[in-house]
């Protein structure tokens, strides 16, 4: 532990909230947007100073903690939510790093984890327990099946996000993310390894959307059934805890697929591998952030566009669908991996993993309408 | 009136093609609904600085309209206070000061907080004396601020009046001499 990692531990803790209470702002702005109103326009220019209002209001609201619940467990819950997540956060590079020498200038808090992605999804797991905590220490039924469910969610999705993401180890050869940036900025535009794993790449996309219980798997806090799920009976401070741990989710979740598929900080004659220009470091975290954004944009809009699964469509979704392609998926990278065959045959690979769940489909249809 | 078969339109369900399966397509016409909504015209009023437009049948504050000397036109009949379902209107009748007429209400109040705004009073008057206009942002310090007299529901009338947003809407006619003021209607709806 030097300086350099604890000036940089704060400086992400501190860059996460204010990112992540600025993302509620652009959440609310795209949602007015969405259904043709303005949104949040009142405090600040175009309503920009909203966060800081609304983070003064979460701080200076009376905390309140109901008779009836687990008092302990009440409280460690939304605690647990930001932790895990921050921790996940530890291991993601936010910017080029240099996987030889990496005690310079770097843009990640632990350099060079071996197991990277095994951490992200070990501690991305346990985010499981503040809901269940959360939910069951409010002794409030709402906030209990919300919780419930959510365990049965999280657990089921988190088979298809490891299996999608096994593609990605597979062909890289390596868990460290880094690692994984690195090869693929050294290849170039055709090294982003969407071209191999499309199919990986929507796989990921969709459980990961179902691990951070965005819609269209918000079954957790569905407010028109649950009230508010599992917090329910939070408010204030501990509220806002729950709120950023599940933005920081989102970051987390966005970062990683712009890392595993789209190259990381790699855009082609901009930020080549080798490009050396003055601020070409800048440049290349910047362009590790715009796709980072746009695929927290495209979260935000997956929001707006999707009606919320049932739960029996969700569970359908992880178990008949997602977990056999990630699996087909995996086995293709296997094969190709195994008799050193052209990485390329996994892009058709795919298709016909999709060709091959369209035919399953269909027969299954056959048979529905058969009997 | 029944509905004439033209303008019935049947819709069926689609038939989902194989791909459609795969919801992919579904979900990329749905993405491009969304973005392209981000993009369409907004259709907020910001309201302090923007005033909706309000249809002149709108149901907001009552007024007591003057007839063409001024005088308040309601006779004091209790027919809105009889019709109102909400009970919020309390008058005080006394012998009309004026020959035209037996009785003027001496006090006139509606509770606003307590009014459900269903225009029964304004259906119940036989003299068109009582009306809602299209004042909606009513707000008050207190309750007894929200309690009407009839001095501040003529003013609501002048005011209307003078803004020209409120024609008087109900008119049936010769009532009764407090109702013969046709000549003096602020902007009288074509067809009534
Ligand atoms: S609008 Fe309805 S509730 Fe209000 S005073 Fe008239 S009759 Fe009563
Ligand atoms: S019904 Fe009309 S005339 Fe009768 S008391 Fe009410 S406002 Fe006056």
């Amino acid at each position: 532990m030097d300086w350099l990692t604890i000036g940089l531990i704060l400086f992400v803790i501190t860059w996460l909230q204010t990112v992540c209470a600025y993302l509620i702002y652009l959440e609310r702005k795209v949602a007015a947007w969405v259904q043709d109103r303005k949104g949040p326009n009142r405090v600040g220019p175009w309503g920009l100073l909203q966060p800081i209002a609304d983070g003064l209001k979460f701080l200076l609201k009376e905390q309140v903690v109901p008779a009836h619940v687990h008092r302990s467990l009440y409280i460690l819950a939304p605690s647990i939510a930001v932790i895990t997540t921050m921790l996940a956060f530890a291991v993601v590079p936010f910017g080029p790093t240099d996987v030889s020498a990496p005690d310079r200038l770097r843009f990640i808090i632990a350099p060079n984890i071996d197991i990277g992605l095994l951490f992200i999804f070990a501690i991305g797991s346990l985010n499981v327990y503040s809901i269940i905590l959360g939910g069951w220490a409010s002794n409030n039924k709402y906030s209990l099946l919300g919780c419930l469910r959510s365990a049965a969610q999280i657990i089921s999705y988190e088979i298809p996000l490891a299996l999608s993401a096994l593609g990605v180890v597979l062909l890289a050869g390596s868990l460290n993310l880094e690692q994984i940036l690195h090869e693929q900025a050294r290849a170039g535009l055709s090294g982003w390894l969407i071209w191999y794993q499309p199919l990986g790449g929507l796989l990921f996309f969709v459980s990961a959307l179902a691990e951070s219980n965005r819609l269209p798997f918000d079954l957790p806090e569905a407010e028109q059934e649950l009230v508010g799920g599992y917090h329910t009976e939070y408010s204030g401070l501990k509220f806002a805890l729950f709120f950023l741990g599940e933005y920081t989710h989102v970051i987390t979740v966005s970062f990683l697929m712009a890392i595993l598929y789209f190259g990381g900080w790699h855009f082609p004659a901009i930020a080549e591998y080798g490009s050396r220009y003055i601020g070409a470091t800048a440049i290349k975290v910047l362009i590790l952030w715009a796709k980072a954004s746009l695929f927290i944009l495209l979260i935000m809009l997956l929001r707006w566009t999707l009606p919320r699964f049932r739960f029996d469509q969700l569970m359908h979704l992880s178990w008949m669908g997602l977990v056999p392609l990630a699996l087909a998926n995996l086995v293709t990278v296997m094969l190709v991996r195994h008799w050193a065959l052209r990485p390329w045959l996994l892009a058709p690979g795919s298709l016909l993993i999709l060709l091959a769940a369209l035919l399953w489909l269909g027969l299954l249809r056959e048979k529905r309408y058969a009997t | 009136m029944p509905i004439s078969p033209s303008e019935i339109k049947w819709v069926d369900e689609r038939t989902l093609r194989p791909w459609d399966w795969l919801y992919l397509p579904a979900l990329w016409d749905g993405l491009s609904t969304t973005v392209r909504h981000m993009f369409s015209r907004k259709v907020t009023i910001e309201f302090p600085e923007q005033r909706p437009s309000i249809p002149p049948h709108y149901k907001g504050v009552h007024r007591l309209n003057r007839d063409e000397q001024g005088r308040v036109r309601c006779v004091a009949c209790y027919l809105c206070a009889t019709a109102c379902p909400a009970h919020c209107i309390d008058i005080v009748a006394a012998p009309s000061p004026w020959p035209d007429r037996e009785k003027y209400p001496e006090l006139f109040v509606i509770d606003e907080l307590r009014c459900i705004y269903c225009g029964m009073c304004e259906e119940a008057c036989p003299v068109d004396a009582i009306e809602l206009t299209t004042l909606y942002d009513l707000t008050g310090f207190s309750r007894e601020e929200m309690l009407f007299d009839k001095e501040k529901l003529l003013a609501v009338y002048d005011y209307t009046v003078a803004k020209g947003s409120d024609p008087i809407r109900t008119h049936r006619g010769v009532l009764g001499p407090a109702s013969e003021i046709a000549s003096q209607q602020p902007a009288p709806l074509p067809n009534t």
